[in-house]
């Protein structure tokens, strides 16, 4: 039944986004199926104590909230947005008082239950939010202030984000950087945000000894090449004192402001521990999860690393080792194919809107699931460190399901205006 | 157009990252090669499953060897992780120091393979560690069986089983540490029918250690293959009654049935309880009887060798007869004391004149010295005494002396009786029949076994051949009679003479030294004999063969210094034949006396 609806109201909605959306929705609770299958047991696939009879559900009701905005007039979406972020912000302080704690972050509501994660919907409404400002902001202060402002709409969201210490959400918010961007950014600042990126990572491999080592060379480089420009000299010299105090502060926070577990993960990326039983315990049985599929992997339903779980959080954050062991280089290969596919879907539809406020909207969209897509699956197989976000449409969850399928067909719906 | 620039930016730095990814996943996936062994490694388990032992049991299905449940505890080191030792200390009743022993062994045996950890942990132990198995990664319990005896007799004969050494594996790769084999006795002598085949179950394991189910369906199991049971030729009463016999005294008892040379019952005392040597007391116990003075390991029926005494005159009997050296009414006078060599006499009770039948149940020591001197000293036959001799050798040989049988019995003693070779060398190729006449009546250089004596007789009672003596008749079933050794094994003796020895058997019950073996209603022959001990006092020696007209039992019977024949030895092969042939002892005032009897 809903399927026909689907069928009817899709002529003006973009099919292509709509398949890839349900291609990957059906990898996810293909794959949720497989890692709670249990070979000796039944395994009925309407089993709702199971996390793959719960994402049945959460499918479901999210193909409900598909229906419900593809129904309704995207006008009350643009309209709404700001009361939409408020709402979910005033959720997340909510959450800061009456919260529970799931795996060291305070980031969820219960409900009976069903456990719900407000920044999934945050996510959401700063896309909005953002969307409508840049569209309508157009007052004379408004103008100068722009990027400062924007800068406050995902401010106040990490703040508290980070106040729940969820630091892997607060990095998600990081992605409308790819907004900013394409929205005029000055390509200098980005490349200063680059090099500052680079620093602290320099600074967190090494140490502050060499940073200051580093940054000295580079310093007397530019005096011996500046030595005749006054303005040059002094421009350098603040530089470098600025880019010294940075390098301080990241250790400082490094070594003041994350947890333990956090520290472990950053140190287990860079390399700075080799303990395959200890910190660096679950990157060790991702990769061991993910390279024994091999080129065609071992078969749907027999994978032994994910189901035994040798790997953590399978159905959830590390749902990729499934696809990886049980499909092997093949089915990873599929993953990304759709991934990017989608990715690059949105984006050209955002360039070709007459309504900018589509096109911001869509690139603060893409953005969010980058970030995701290649922070998730990155952490799998070792090339960041490890932060509990979910791979999007794919992962088990409800929040997370919702959210995203919200913010995709808030794009479907808008684009067909 | 500067942000169509833009657009193209963006899609360009997806793609360098996409490369990246895919590199990484390429590398990880497809040509890294060692993730798919550490995944096999993680999930898998292999589980040897031990089958349980044959049982065995006696000739009349009476349960002699069974088995008990008993478990081991495994460690894998690679899967260790960090555990609470004191609580496993605790519940082992071990120190720490042996817990970090025993991981450092067993890392050097393998890192990846499950070494014992503490083997033959109690039931209780056990309920109590399968339910905290998640607590000790690395760790799991295998399940074992123990050898478990209902009677505590036939130890050496049984034998025992112990864990494999370096040399066991060496020699047959079916064997691996800590599996158990046979070391002794039927256990040593039908390993490969008892031990069943080895199975394997490749098992799923999670995480925290446990058991997730049988991997890949079980594509991968081996079943395990129980062990074959073995019947014995053991009659466990006879074995038993004889154990009870001669508890307290020194020596061996061999029954044999003659017509299938089937051991009824082989009794070396002293003996110990079979069930000493299972489970986690078995070193200490094991230490404990080897240090006996008392020698309880040591199998006398099969590997002490002792001079046969006067029983020995009953092949040499039938040899002379065989000889024509002389007839049954050869008459040979003993007087002056005994067999006069020159000054030195071999004693004896001036027994007038004798036939062999008069020489066999008086025992007399000048008829079968004279007989065996004319033996060796028959130049018509044979020009030396070295052809001579050499042509008694084989005849003894004919009947089972001076060689190991080799059937299923270990380490069986040859016995020796020194080759004509010997006594050329020793006395310088200047002797006679006199030089070694002491061996006429069973004295002298010739050794032999209880087993052999037995035998003997067994050669006696079947008028001319015996079957190999073993202990195992049928293997699977107990009718599946086992035909390995069947064959008849003839000596050199034609029948009519053993009726003659027979016939001197059987007055050496009725009216001679032996009169203390007969049994009412039975007709029973028998010869005794004193062997001579330089060490101490001589040992009682009986033979017996009953009925004697059919016979259906014989039986050898010693008992280290004992003294005479006729006290000890002859009513104990009695006793022992009465409970055999009649299922039960009527004589409970004799019974009871050689019980209590105590030669230590």
């Amino acid at each position: 039944m809903y399927g026909d609806t689907l069928h009817r109201n899709s002529r003006g909605f973009d099919a292509r986004l709509i398949i890839q959306y349900l291609a990957l929705v059906i990898i996810g609770w293909i794959t949720i199926y497989s890692t709670c299958y249990t070979p000796d047991g039944a395994n009925p696939i309407f089993d709702f104590s199971q996390a793959y009879g719960k994402q049945l559900m959460w499918i479901g009701t999210s193909f409900l909230i598909a229906t419900v905005i593809l129904l309704i007039d995207s006008k009350i979406i643009q309209h709404y947005a700001y009361y939409f972020y408020v709402f979910c912000l005033l959720l997340m302080v909510l959450v800061l008082f009456v919260g529970t704690e799931i795996s060291g972050a305070k980031a969820w509501i219960k409900i009976g239950s069903f456990s719900i994660q407000p920044t999934e919907f945050m996510k959401v409404a700063t896309a909005l939010a953002l969307a409508k400002f840049f569209n309508e902001g157009k007052t004379s202060s408004e103008r100068r202030y722009k990027w400062l402002i924007a800068l406050g709409l995902i401010g106040v969201p990490v703040v508290v984000v980070m106040l729940q210490h969820d630091a892997g959400s607060a990095l998600v918010f990081a992605s409308f950087v790819i907004l900013f961007y394409r929205e005029g950014l000055s390509a200098e600042l980005l490349l200063v945000g680059l090099i500052a990126a680079f620093l602290a990572v320099f600074t967190l491999v090494l140490n502050e000894t060499y940073a200051v080592a580093l940054l000295t060379a580079v310093f007397i480089f530019f005096m011996v090449k500046n030595r005749t420009q006054k303005k040059k000299i002094r421009r350098n010299i603040i530089v470098y004192v600025i880019s010294i105090l940075f390098c301080f502060s990241v250790n400082m926070i490094y070594e003041n402001v994350f947890e333990p577990h956090q520290k472990e993960r950053i140190d287990t990326i860079f390399g700075k521990t080799s303990d395959p039983k200890g910190a660096d315990f679950n990157l060790n049985q991702s990769k061991i999860a993910i390279g024994s599929g091999g080129m065609f992997g071992k078969g749907y339903l027999k994978g032994t690393q994910t189901k035994l779980k040798f790997v953590p959080e399978q159905s959830t954050d590390f749902i990729f080792c499934a696809i990886g062991e049980e499909w092997g280089f093949m089915g990873t290969l599929v993953v990304f194919g759709l991934f990017i596919m989608l990715i690059v879907r949105i984006l050209s539809l955002a360039e070709k809107q007459r309504a900018p406020f589509t096109r911001y909207y869509g690139y603060g969209i893409a953005g969010i699931i980058i970030v995701h897509f290649f922070i998730n699956i990155g952490m799998t197989i070792g090339l960041v460190p490890i932060i509990g976000i979910p791979l999007p449409f794919i992962s088990y969850g409800g929040s997370s399901l919702w959210s995203f399928t919200t913010m995709l067909f808030i794009f479907i719906k808008m684009n067909d205006n | 157009m500067q942000e169509r620039k833009r657009y193209y930016i963006v899609l360009v730095a997806l793609g360098l990252l996409v490369l990246v990814y895919m590199i990484r996943l390429f590398s990880l996936q497809v040509l890294n090669k060692t993730y798919k062994d550490k995944a096999e490694k993680n999930a898998l388990r292999y589980i040897t499953e031990h089958p349980a032992r044959g049982l065995i049991y006696d000739r009349n299905d009476s349960l002699l060897v069974y088995n008990d449940a008993a478990y081991d505890l495994m460690v894998v080191p690679n899967e260790l992780r960090r555990f609470d030792t004191a609580e496993l200390c605790r519940v082992l009743d071990i120190t720490k120091e042996v817990v970090e022993k025993r991981i450092e062994k067993a890392i050097k045996h393998s890192k990846i393979l499950p070494s014992l950890f503490e083997q033959q942990i109690s039931k209780e132990d056990y309920g109590y560690l399968q339910e905290k198995m998640y607590e000790f990664p690395g760790f799991f319990v295998q399940n074992r069986t123990l050898r478990s005896y209902p009677n505590p007799i036939a130890a050496h004969i049984l034998g025992y089983v112990s864990e494999v050494n370096e040399q066991d594996m060496e020699n047959d790769s079916y064997y691996q540490l800590g599996d158990y084999i046979g070391k002794s006795g039927i256990e040593k002598a039908y390993e490969s029918v008892l031990r069943g085949v080895k199975g394997k179950r490749v098992v799923l394991v999670d995480v925290h250690n446990r058991e997730m189910g049988s991997y890949d369906n079980g594509s991968e199991d081996v079943v395990a293959v129980p062990g074959t049971s073995i019947w014995s030729t053991l009659d466990m009463k006879l074995q038993r009654y004889g154990e009870e016999l001669m508890q307290n005294k020194r020596g061996s008892i061999v029954a044999i049935e003659p017509k299938t040379g089937e051991i009824l019952c082989l009794i070396s005392s002293p003996t110990y309880d079979p069930n000493l040597l299972v489970g986690k007391a078995r070193p200490k116990n094991y230490g404990a009887l080897l240090q006996d003075p008392k020698k309880p390991l040591f199998n006398r029926a099969l590997m002490a060798s002792y001079p046969p005494g006067s029983t020995f005159k009953l092949a040499n009997g039938l040899i002379a007869l065989q000889e024509h050296i002389i007839t049954p009414s050869t008459v040979y006078s003993c007087s002056g004391g005994g067999y006069h060599i020159g000054s030195h006499v071999v004693h004896c009770h001036n027994c007038g004149g004798l036939n062999i039948y008069t020489a066999i149940q008086r025992s007399c020591n000048t008829y079968f010295c004279r007989a065996y001197y004319n033996i060796l000293s028959n130049r018509k036959k044979y020009k030396n005494i070295n052809e001579a001799y050499t042509a008694w050798l084989d005849y003894m040989y004919s009947m089972g002396f001076a060689q190991k049988y080799e059937t299923d019995l270990p380490y069986e003693l040859k016995g020796s009786i020194p080759s004509a070779d010997y006594f050329d060398k020793k006395y310088n190729h200047s002797w006679n029949g006199n030089t070694v006449v002491s061996m006429g009546i069973g004295q002298g250089e010739a050794a032999v076994t209880p087993l052999q004596m037995a035998n003997m007789l067994a050669v006696i009672a079947n008028k001319g051949y015996y079957i190999k003596p073993h202990v195992v008749r049928a293997i699977g079933h107990r009718d599946s009679l086992m035909t390995d050794y069947s064959e008849k094994i003839r000596s050199k003796i034609d029948a009519q003479h053993f009726v003659t020895v027979l016939q001197g058997m059987k007055q050496v019950v009725t009216s001679g030294t032996g009169r203390g073996a007969q049994i009412d209603g039975i007709e029973v022959a028998g010869k005794t004999g004193t062997a001579q001990n330089p060490h101490g006092a001589d040992h009682s020696v009986f033979a017996l063969i009953a009925p004697a007209n059919d016979p259906k039992i014989v039986i050898f019977c010693l008992v280290e210094n004992g003294g005479f024949g006729a006290s000890v030895a002859c009513p104990i092969a009695s006793l022992m034949a009465e409970m055999y042939l009649n299922g039960e002892v009527k004589r409970e005032d004799l019974q009871k006396r050689m019980k209590e009897l105590s030669f230590r």
